[in-house]
């Protein structure tokens, strides 16, 4: 325990020291896991990554089955994705847009690609410009989730917010 | 990318007529194929006669080929090698047809092989009515030894042929994506392999994620989306050199590639801003044309074979729905009404039907309907069974199917499957690793 409030300080002494603001809220638990016996957490997430992104904001949201519309509970992920990008203006990202396996092939490369611009169109809605963001449609071909079951299908019909 | 020399087209292969043994042909020996559940014809298939040890090989290989073709077709069934009566061993001889007749074959294809002096192989074959005692046809080729499986075929085509009243299918080649790797990184790997599934080569590493391809009208070129460069485009590939070349100066993502009938074209889809439409573009003048220009995605294209339509599927409407448009893009007309979605629409070479996948609920179908939408018939039915490809006869359709996954990633496992037009004779399409997405050659002659 004692570790990990070393470590949790360590990080945060770290991020004061950097010229760039804190992120919103510290991180909960170390993503690598708790410190080891000898020493202080090793996680350090770094501002302006993915990791960053994902504990800051969210890095996903997702969308009902054939659907590419915003859901509100997305619209606020997006705000937050939005904020976040204004505190790193070096930072680009790439929309990955994806679908889950019930539908055909091309079709579902192209509903992946309309997903990736619906949360880009937010974005820059939000004032990020547009040259800071790419989107690439992987269809149903990169599941984030195995199994043909509807958890699964929910997971899988996401666009995910990666840092180039 | 690895250049691979195939000598796919280049052996010439050499044809002439083998004069009939006796008088005037009567079409008598018939299977009509368009009438449902058939009796497959009984037809007995020996060895090719063949001098030397090696020539007497090639006679019974090439036999066994022929007879495989006819019967995965599901029209013939040749008769077990081991009841033969009458040993074929000279060449030309006249059957004995009581022997045959015995044994209840109505069919007979007997014939020879010999090696040139140049080393290639001189094949002849002639196909016997045995119950009316008559020769019905008969070729002979001559082509390089390597060649040696298409010949087998070419003769399967001309049994099936003179039969049917149908061009046949077997000189064909399937161009698919061989699929290995779990289902969260799969790879996928470019393949292609004779439609017996003989002759099985990669074209791509697996490096880059490669997927729908289609041949050009000759065979030789091969179009396909790949991920190659981080951005999905569409590419060509020929067959021979291995050349590769990215089709078109689109900014973005380009998909779902397909030749036009003349092999002058390509149409594609071209995702801007989110929506995706069709373009063709002009393989001499690289000039890119709109053919579409809605808010939806329009995708999964498929010319008529008179080049003067295509089919593609379309959600303008709200729902993934097929549409025939004017090859020039204009005039598209909504043609599926039934309940549940439909996509990759594919023309028959006959340019009587388009096949598609169907999504109703929770299982997918693969059907065919009339170009005017009437007429659907449903073939199949499964968890996910997509994306038919037709035989150049219009005859027979191939698709991949796949089992649901658990969540340990057992399970899925897409392979090929071929039908029948009536939809009977389903067999499923061996490959080295699991399948998806294949393409049929038209007849490689």
């Amino acid at each position: 325990m004692r570790a990990k409030i070393i470590g949790l300080l360590g990080a945060l002494l770290l991020l004061a020291a950097c010229s760039s603001p804190p992120p919103e809220a510290p991180p909960a638990a170390p993503p690598g896991g708790p410190g080891g016996a000898g020493g202080i957490g090793s996680t350090n997430i770094l501002p302006g990554s993915q990791q960053d992104l994902e504990a800051s904001a969210g890095d996903r949201v997702f969308f009902a089955f054939d659907r590419s519309d915003i859901s509100s509970e997305s619209q606020q992920i997006l705000a937050r994705q939005a904020d976040w990008l204004r505190r790193y203006p070096n930072v680009t990202v790439t929309i990955e847009g994806h679908c889950d396996e019930r539908g055909t092939r091309e079709y579902n490369l192209a509903l992946g690609e309309r997903r990736a611009q619906a949360v880009k169109n937010v974005l820059v809605a939000s004032g990020i410009p547009a040259s800071r963001i790419s989107t690439i449609s992987y269809g149903k071909e990169r599941p984030m989730v195995v199994g043909s079951n509807e958890e699964a299908w929910a997971q899988n019909r996401v666009a995910i917010t990666t840092v180039n | 990318m690895k250049k691979i020399s195939l000598r796919f087209i280049g052996a010439l292969i050499a044809a002439f007529a083998i004069l009939l043994h006796s008088g005037a042909v009567r079409a008598e020996l018939r299977i009509d194929i368009t009438s449902g559940k058939i009796e497959p014809l009984p037809i007995a298939v020996p060895a090719l006669a063949g001098g030397a040890p090696n020539e007497s090989q090639a006679g019974q290989d090439l036999a066994g080929v022929v007879s495989a073709d006819l019967e995965r077709s599901g029209l013939f069934r040749p008769l077990d090698p081991r009841s033969f009566i009458q040993n074929v061993s000279v060449a030309d001889a006249q059957p004995q047809f009581g022997d045959w007749r015995q044994i209840n074959a109505q069919a007979l294809v007997t014939g020879s092989v010999k090696t040139q002096a140049d080393g290639r192989l001189r094949v002849e074959f002639r196909l016997w009515d045995v119950f009316a005692e008559q020769q019905l046809t008969g070729y002979g080729y001559t082509t390089t030894q390597q060649n040696w499986r298409r010949i087998a075929h070419i003769i399967a085509d001309e049994v099936y042929k003179r039969i049917t009243g149908e061009e046949g299918y077997f000189d064909t080649r399937i161009v698919y994506v061989s699929e290995s790797g779990p289902p969260e990184k799969r790879v996928k790997r470019l393949a292609l392999m004779d439609q017996d599934s003989a002759n099985n080569r990669f074209l791509t590493d697996g490096r880059a994620l490669v997927l729908t391809p289609r041949f050009s009208p000759t065979a030789q070129e091969i179009t396909y989306l790949s991920y190659a460069n981080g951005t999905p485009r569409v590419y060509l590939f020929n067959i021979d050199t291995g050349q590769q070349e990215v089709v078109g100066d689109f900014p973005g993502m380009t998909f779902a590639p397909r030749f036009s009938p003349d092999g002058n074209r390509v149409v594609l889809s071209r995702a801007e801003n989110g929506v995706s439409n069709l373009f063709s573009l002009d393989l001499r003048t690289r000039r890119p044309t709109r053919l579409t220009d809605s808010q939806a995605i329009d995708t999964s294209p498929s010319f008529s074979p008179d080049g003067s339509k295509i089919v593609f599927n379309s959600d303008r409407g709200g729902s993934q729905q097929l549409y025939v448009m004017s090859a020039d893009g204009g005039g598209a007309k909504r043609i599926s009404f039934g309940s549940g979605k439909y996509g990759t629409p594919v023309w028959s070479p006959r340019g009587d039907l388009v096949a598609f996948t169907k999504i109703d609920g929770s299982s997918f179908f693969i059907g065919v309907m009339r170009p005017d939408g009437s007429g659907e018939r449903l073939l199949t039915r499964d968890f996910l069974v997509e994306g038919p490809t037709w035989a150049p006869n219009g005859r027979v359709l191939m698709y991949f199917r796949q089992s649901p996954s658990d969540s340990r990633g057992h399970g899925g496992s897409p392979h090929l499957y071929s039908i029948d037009l009536t939809g009977s004779n389903q067999r499923e399409v061996t490959t080295p690793q699991d399948a998806s997405d294949p393409a049929w050659s038209p007849l490689l002659r």
